[in-house]
């Protein structure tokens, strides 16, 4: 039992070395600084610049973040604070739905209802013209997705402030949103910046609902309505054709450890966060 | 004085709006595909492997995936299940409450949870080409292994964190040794166990990105480990991106079909979690 847990604690550094080990081939001809920083992507001459991919991961990232966060907090404060016990019942049988629905439905959804809303009513009154495959509708897409899971950790994050510091702003007169606001917001502000990052990092790794949706051009986006392709996207539109390019398979692997990384510090940082937390207020 | 009433009622109609948001995104996920896939929606489509030409807009219908994710959400269950408990189980009864092996242990299966599937995907496709091995139904088996075991054991950890101390110690003073021990916990995380399973098989059934490296595609259903195998996600994903009309219509019925699933299972495992409550203390 000992060997089987510190096996599977292992397997975190198993990841890493190995998508590491992969990638290394690269850096003989280009610099790290190089190939995050050029936006030229011809695998066929040799020239892989992340940037657009990086790019395109960051613009749906912030757009989702932005959408989800408000919604997820001020639903989580109502489950929390506000709402009688049977509407608890009701919003987290939904939140459970839509945190079972797998991400190709996700992804199906998108191009059924989003793409064509943005493409012909959105789009029009901004730009001349635009398919829907864009930043926002992968944004809005993602920012769905993560909805369950931050609505989720703000409920339990919430829920770990003890009674009496409501009761005692409760007491001193003030309504229950202002409890909320000054109270509870204030007192688990670290948990929220804590479980945004989770999300952040969930939303960082989403492969297939974004691949539908986004228009998948390797270009740097400049406005909501451009097109783009994030890193987990390039990864699975190309892995089968990596093995005939030289130094393909190393530039994706490369893309793979760079998600391991970027997640894994988020988690390892904000799951730190939570349990002391968790433990300051047991 | 007025001022704050007045933002309280404010503030709780935007909270109102927000959780009906919810509810809004869910009804109209499940009416979009619905309005979609059920007109496309027949027997043949779930009783029947691809005919030839079926990406063409041939006859016959998705069972290959059907079959072929049950084989790989049945496998990774069982072997996750098997990798996890023992986990759990030393986790929670061998180590200590302030035990550093604990926390880092605990840490590592939360970060193995955030880790994307497609990472997971990359890394065991790498180690596949070493060995040597082809896209096949064990590498998809091991690959949502892989992605299953943080979630089996983060969340039966949560429930056997809550056993008390007093049940073990009773277990103890009766002669028994902590292996013995196992065999009240067990009963005691079935409900843990139970909701880990659900969870584990809703994501492992839906996870696309993952079994794109590792269990390949194929028209026909699976006969040993070493061949590779359908997917109903990658079906839906590639009967998507054809460009014929009929067959786009059949990634609407194949993503209901997928919906369908992942909605018994929930309503399933939400009985099985209540069944299984009844030893808990």
């Amino acid at each position: 039992m000992f060997s089987i847990t510190v096996f599977s604690v292992l397997l975190v550094v198993l990841i890493g070395l190995g998508l590491y080990l992969k990638s290394v081939p690269i850096f003989d001809q280009n610099s790290f600084w190089q190939l995050i920083s050029s936006s030229e992507w011809r695998p066929g001459s040799g020239q892989f610049g992340f940037l657009p991919f990086i790019a395109g991961t960051i613009a749906i990232t912030l757009i989702a973040i932005v959408l989800a966060l408000p919604i997820a907090l001020l639903s989580a404060l109502f489950l929390t604070e506000f709402s009688k016990s049977y509407l608890k019942k009701w919003v987290f049988t939904a939140l459970d739905i839509l945190a079972g629905i797998p991400s190709v439905v996700y992804g199906v959804w998108g191009t059924l209802f989003i793409v064509p809303w943005i493409s012909e009513k959105l789009a029009p009154n901004f730009v001349e013209y635009s398919t829907g495959y864009t930043v926002l509708a992968g944004g809005i897409v993602l920012g769905v997705m993560i909805l369950p899971l931050l609505i989720s950790l703000f409920v339990e994050i919430f829920s770990a402030v003890p009674r009496e510091f409501r009761d005692a702003a409760l007491s001193l007169g003030a309504t229950k949103w202002q409890t909320s606001k000054f109270v509870i917001l204030r007192k688990t502000f670290p948990g929220i910046l804590a479980a945004v990052i989770l999300a952040v990092s969930r939303a960082f790794g989403e492969t297939i609902a974004v691949l539908m949706v986004c228009g998948n051009l390797p270009m740097v986006p400049h406005s909501l309505f451009d097109s783009c392709y994030p890193l987990p996207a390039l990864i699975a539109n190309n892995y089968g054709e990596m093995l005939s390019v030289p130094l393909y398979e190393s530039a994706l692997m490369l893309a793979a450890f760079l998600l391991f990384i970027v997640v894994f510090i988020f988690n390892a940082s904000s799951r730190a966060v939570i349990y002391r937390i968790e433990r300051k207020f047991k | 004085m007025r001022l704050k009433f007045i933002e309280e009622k404010i503030a709780k109609g935007l909270m109102v709006v927000a959780s009906l948001a919810v509810f809004a995104f869910v009804v109209n996920i499940i009416y979009t595909i619905f309005r979609r896939g059920f007109p496309a929606l027949n027997w043949e489509m779930i009783s029947q492997i691809p005919a030839g030409g079926y990406y063409n807009g041939g006859g016959g219908g998705i069972l290959n995936a059907i079959i072929g994710s049950l084989y790989i959400v049945l496998g990774s269950t069982f072997l996750g299940l098997l990798i996890s408990i023992p986990v759990v189980f030393y986790l929670n009864v061998y180590l200590k409450k302030d035990s550093k092996l604990a926390y880092v242990a605990r840490l590592a299966f939360d970060v193995l949870f955030g880790i994307p599937s497609i990472v997971y995907g990359a890394f065991a496709f790498t180690i596949m080409i070493y060995l040597g091995m082809h896209t096949s139904l064990g590498g998809g088996i091991l690959v949502i292994t892989l992605l299953v075991i943080p979630i089996f054991i983060r969340s039966m950890d949560e429930v056997a964190q809550q056993l008390p101390k007093d049940l073990l110690d009773s277990t103890y003073a009766l002669g028994a040794t902590k292996l013995e021990t196992i065999k009240v916990v067990l009963r005691q995380i079935a409900p843990g166990i139970a909701t880990a399973t659900l969870l584990s098989v809703g994501r492992a059934i839906g996870d696309a990105a993952g079994v794109m490296f590792t269990a390949g595609f194929t028209d026909s259903i699976p006969t040993s480990l070493g061949q590779p195998a359908a997917t109903l996600p990658l079906s839906v994903f590639f009967q998507l991106s054809s460009p014929n009309a009929d067959v786009q219509d059949r990634a609407y019925s194949a993503a209901l079909i997928l919906i369908f699933i992942v909605l018994v299972i929930s309503i399933l495992g939400r009985l099985i979690t209540n069944h299984f409550s009844k030893h808990k203390i």
